[in-house]
């Protein structure tokens, strides 16, 4: 393995994880503060990248579709979470799991009804060639925008939540939500607001991804589970958390699935290096969450008291 | 997604009458078309049905003279769902004829279900080895191509323009596999690395990075539908369309991918059984009625839809209605007594096609617009049939 | 939807009989007016019914909430696919096997997964289940990614042709009538006494002196053999299968059959399978776009369930709650 594969193996493992922060950091929020199991939050991310493909279309502009379509679907995620969710908060986790999984097959059929099953969405003509970091080393520029795009995000968020009143609001809430209510806190509009935050993040997520992956009905269950992972591993309700465990997913997942099959096609024949090495690199994910969960088995930074 | 839609309500009116004896066939011919025509890859089930349904049309909405019945359903990419839907519409419905699957996987996980039932199958395009080989099943037809035959083609061209290294990319799946061992067994270069990614991968970062770092004279990939688009676009963004001479199968560079990446595909060249401009009446109708009732250019996934629903007509017209008489039918599908857009056309004893390949360059035509134009009127493979016909017991 | 299982249902016996007469005579009626599809169909509801009873048993009964049921379902079914696809087609052998690789792995996955508690249980399950998901898909010799295609059913001998319909609903109608009687007599037994009884309150449980761990163990791999049960009959009536059949994605749906039948109710996976699927069937004849009603509906169901549904959960089960 040469330092340039390597190098380029890190950026895409770094723009994998960052792209992962941003559903799951909306994904701890909810559960951490609302204690809510939300398996539709996939179904904004859908919903994100379709509203950005459409409006981007719409406009001519890939900029001005992300930067409508995100309020957009903020605004959809705090009516959802003020009509439908808000009666789940004191529900158990099973039925939230039924609601939740309602939501998505409704979400998934309406955006099929109105869009059809996918939509074409093409990143920005200026970004479609690449940027020469090292002599060697062609990255395309679009995926640096994602980069640049998530690691400023995950600074706001770091700024929000540690820096703004809100923040404080939310990380006590995330500790202690009976305490946070008994100390004045006004709960309703604190969860509403989360969840548009969670729901702004999950778009961002979808439109930067639409280009490289396919605006499709369905895309969100394939990596909800992944942000579910990232939560889990980071510990439930912990923002930094996500960070790190989005970040490890991330990396893990990239290296797992160019290192593995390299070196399985050393050893096997191609075919079943072919499959072997990707499957060895999925379980990888879920291998690193089992042996996090029986070391620390509340996650990496959980901050539940 | 009309079609779909009355494609259903006609599925409805039939279920009514299930309690009817079995459906006598000389009154119309039932077709069930099972195809993928939603997600990333459903713009090939829809060029398939698209040119079918436009076959039919300019039939006067018969086939072989009696009235044509066609049930549309999506398979949505999952073999399991396939599966379902052509047991719906072999046992319940009682098809005459199964057509439309895209994809080998989920074609060899409905194929049962049509040949336990005696239905004859004629494909559009899913073509795999075991089926032209051992499996092979007289209730099978392909009409397309035999899935290793472009990827022979470029094989060959690829040896002939002498390039000294190749890198291999295609789906973990049967056709996959086809694909690179097809490429392989007339390739007489050194292969780099032949590299086997997930099916319906979108995500192709990791794959190019290794690309870029292994330096090969010549990329081949077999990457369709959606697949092949985000490949492609991801390979022009991470510049290795400067480094990196392309070679195609036929449908890598057709015009559904040529619409979605624009002129960077200027120059590729690709190999084929059939293109635009391939010179025969039957083939210039299919192109300008094709234009008018879709106003786009069609793919090769047309042609061969096109190409199936001239088939059945020939074959029920030849069997003068009779679609009970299996024997018979097959016959007369064998013979392939039709105007192929393909020009010649002829089913070899394992019934896969006999035929010729062609070289082909994108480049753009008089209106400017970006087509596959075929290099030489000599075919890179003259008459050619696939390697597996010996291990197939039919005669 | 009954949280007790000394609910009505139960203390009529003849009323199940009746159930059972009539589904003989159902099927019989079916094949002579030649409705065979429709006789595969409903063997197709009720294998899908057994495998969300075997959820039941550790969801509804055990207060276990597992997201990797579906896993289970789909090692049975592999384990027949592969013995009949090496020639060993004898379905007394592939059943039991069947049955027996699956409890292996529940026993494995429940080994680990019951030390966890909370949402933690709920995701180490879905971790497992699709471990073995990718595990399956890589193995290429059968099939992976695009499934293994069998060519015959199970062999039972004695001339049964499993091939002709009703005798192979007729299978499925046995398995899942020994299947239910097997869950009552479980749950009316002391075993099933202590299996409620920490579903309400374990910690509570624990201390009266009973091992709950252990009782958990054994009603995850009887569930887990149970499940394997329903896949050795789905890969019989589909003649195919495919890793799909494991991912997670499926596991909801057993669930989603759970509770819209009953959860905590002998047959309530019964009747929600055979509710959600008919649903399903009925609106894709008319619009492409069912999944939108049928989501409409569930999201209807546990909205506006009965006291029943909260009740059942209020007291904290494992899995569910404030882990």
């Amino acid at each position: 393995m040469t330092w340039i594969l390597f190098l380029e193996q890190s950026l895409n493992g770094l723009q994998f994880g960052l792209m992962l922060f941003l559903l799951a950091s909306g994904l701890t929020l909810v559960f951490g503060i609302m204690d809510m199991i939300n398996l539709a939050h996939g179904a904004l991310y859908m919903v994100g990248a379709f509203l950005t493909a459409w409006l981007a279309d719409m406009t001519h502009s890939f900029l001005w579709g992300v930067l409508l379509a995100v309020p957009l679907t903020a605004v959809f995620g705090m009516v959802l979470e003020s009509t439908l969710l808000r009666s789940l908060y004191r529900r158990d986790h099973m039925s939230q799991v039924l609601a939740t999984f309602a939501l998505i097959l409704i979400i998934n059929e309406a955006v099929r009804m109105v869009w059809g099953s996918d939509l074409a969405l093409s990143a920005p003509a200026a970004l479609s060639g690449p940027v020469e970091l090292l002599p060697g080393l062609k990255y395309p520029s679009y995926r640096l925008l994602i980069i640049g795009v998530g690691l400023a995000l995950a600074l706001f968020l770091y700024l929000v939540v540690t820096q703004t009143r809100m923040g404080a609001w939310v990380r006590a809430g995330a500790s202690n939500r009976d305490m946070a209510m008994a100390m004045g806190i006004n709960i309703q509009r604190l969860f509403t607001l989360v969840f548009g935050l969670g729901a702004a993040m999950c778009a961002v997520a979808g439109a930067m991804l639409g280009p490289l992956l396919a605006v499709q009905v369905g895309m969100g269950e394939s990596i909800l589970i992944l942000a579910f992972v990232v939560i889990v591993i980071g510990g439930i309700g912990s923002i930094w958390g996500a960070f790190v465990g989005s970040l490890l997913v991330g990396f893990v997942d990239t290296f797992g699935r160019t290192l593995l099959p390299h070196l399985f096609r050393e050893l096997f024949p191609p075919q079943v290096a072919a499959t072997a090495g990707p499957a060895a690199a999925s379980i990888m994910v879920y291998l690193l969450m089992a042996v996090v969960l029986f070391i620390r088995p509340q996650g990496l930074f959980s901050r539940r008291s | 997604m009309r079609t779909t839609k009355s494609g259903r309500l006609l599925a409805l009116s039939l279920a009514t009458l299930l309690a009817a004896s079995l459906v006598q066939a000389a009154d119309k011919v039932k077709v069930g078309f099972v195809s993928t025509l939603s997600g990333p890859n459903g713009a090939l089930g829809a060029e398939i049905r698209d040119a079918f349904n436009l076959a039919v049309k300019l039939n006067g909405g018969k086939l072989g003279g009696l009235p044509a019945e066609v049930l549309i359903g999506d398979d949505q990419f999952k073999p399991d769902v396939g599966k379902q839907l052509f047991e719906r519409y072999v046992k319940r419905d009682k098809v005459d004829f199964m057509t439309g699957v895209v994809f080998s996987n989920i074609m060899l996980a409905g194929l049962p279900e049509a040949v336990g039932e005696k239905t004859f199958y004629l494909s559009p395009n899913a073509a795999p080895s075991p089926i032209a080989g051992k499996e092979c099943t007289p209730y099978f037809f392909a009409v397309s191509w035999p899935n290793d035959a472009y990827h022979e083609a470029a094989g060959q061209y690829a040896t002939t323009k002498g390039f000294k290294s190749a890198y291999l990319v295609a789906p973990n799946y049967q056709a996959g596999k086809d694909s690179l061992a097809g490429f392989k067994r007339y390739y007489k270069g050194k292969v780099a690395a032949e590299v086997y990614t997930k099916l319906g991968q979108l995500d192709y970062s990791a794959e190019l990075a290794e690309i870029r770092a292994a330096k090969p004279d010549v990329l081949y990939f077999f990457l369709p539908g959606g697949m092949g688009i985000n490949f492609i676009k991801q390979f022009v963004a991470a510049g290795l369309n400067k480094d990196t001479k392309l070679v195609l199968p036929g449908f890598g560079a057709d015009q559904d991918i040529i619409r979605s990446v624009g002129d960077e595909m200027l120059g590729i060249n690709d190999t084929a059984h059939w293109g635009l401009d391939l010179n025969n009446a039957a083939n210039k109708k299919f192109v300008a009625e094709f234009e008018k009732e879709y106003k786009r250019l069609p793919t090769v996934y047309a042609a061969q839809g096109y190409d199936t629903a001239l088939l059945i007509d020939a074959a029920v017209r030849g069997a003068k209605g009779n679609l009970e008489d299996k024997e018979a039918l097959r016959r007369h599908i064998k013979e392939a007594k039709f105007e192929s857009v393909r020009g010649a056309f002829k089913f070899n004893t394992n019934q896969y096609p006999i035929q010729n390949y062609y070289l082909r360059e994108v480049q753009k035509d008089g209106q400017g617009r970006l087509v596959n134009k075929i290099v030489s009127q000599t075919p890179v493979l003259a008459n050619h049939g696939d390697a597996y016909v010996q291990d197939c017991p039919m005669k | 939807m009954n949280a007790n299982p000394s609910s009505t249902t139960f203390t009529k016996p003849w009323l199940w009989c009746l159930l059972m007469a009539l589904a003989i005579g159902l099927g019989w009626l079916m094949q002579s007016q030649g409705m065979s599809f429709y006789l595969s169909m409903l063997s197709r509801m009720m294998i899908y019914g057994l495998a969300a009873c075997s959820l039941n048993l550790i969801l509804g009964y055990g207060g276990l909430v597992s997201f990797g049921h579906a896993a289970f379902v789909g090692i049975g079914a592999y384990t027949v696919g592969i013995l009949i696809t090496e020639g060993v087609p004898s379905g007394w052998i592939g059943f039991p096997a069947a049955m027996l690789v699956s409890a292996l792995f529940a026993a494995l996955i429940g080994a680990i997964s019951l030390r966890t508690r909370g949402v933690y249980f709920i995701m180490i399950t879905l971790a497992f289940a699709q471990m073995v998901y990718y595990l399956v898909n890589s193995v290429k010799a059968y099939g992976g990614d695009e499934g293994l295609n069998i060519r015959m059913r199970s062999d039972f001998g004695f001339g049964l042709n499993l091939k002709n319909d009703l005798a192979f609903y007729y299978l499925v109608l046995l398995c899942l009538a020994l299947s239910l009687w097997f869950m009552h007599r479980l749950m009316h037994s002391r075993f099933g006494r202590v299996v409620l009884a920490q579903r309400d309150d374990d910690v509570r449980t624990e201390a009266l002196g009973f091992a709950v761990y252990r009782y958990q163990m054994i009603l995850f791999v009887l569930a887990g053999a149970i499940g394997g049960l329903s896949g050795a009959l789905m890969v019989n009536q589909q003649n195919y299968v495919n890793p799909n059949l494991m991912h997670w994605t499926q596991s909801g749906v057993l669930m989603v059959m759970v509770i819209l039948g009953g959860v905590g109710t002998l047959a309530g996976g019964l009747w929600g399978a055979l509710l959600l699927l008919t649903l399903e069937d009925v609106f894709a004849e008319y619009t492409v776009h069912w999944q939108f009603y049928v989501g409409w509906i569930l999201l209807a169901v546990v909205l506006m369930a009965p006291q029943g549904l909260a009740g059942l959960f209020k007291r904290k089960p494992k899995g569910v709650g404030h882990g």
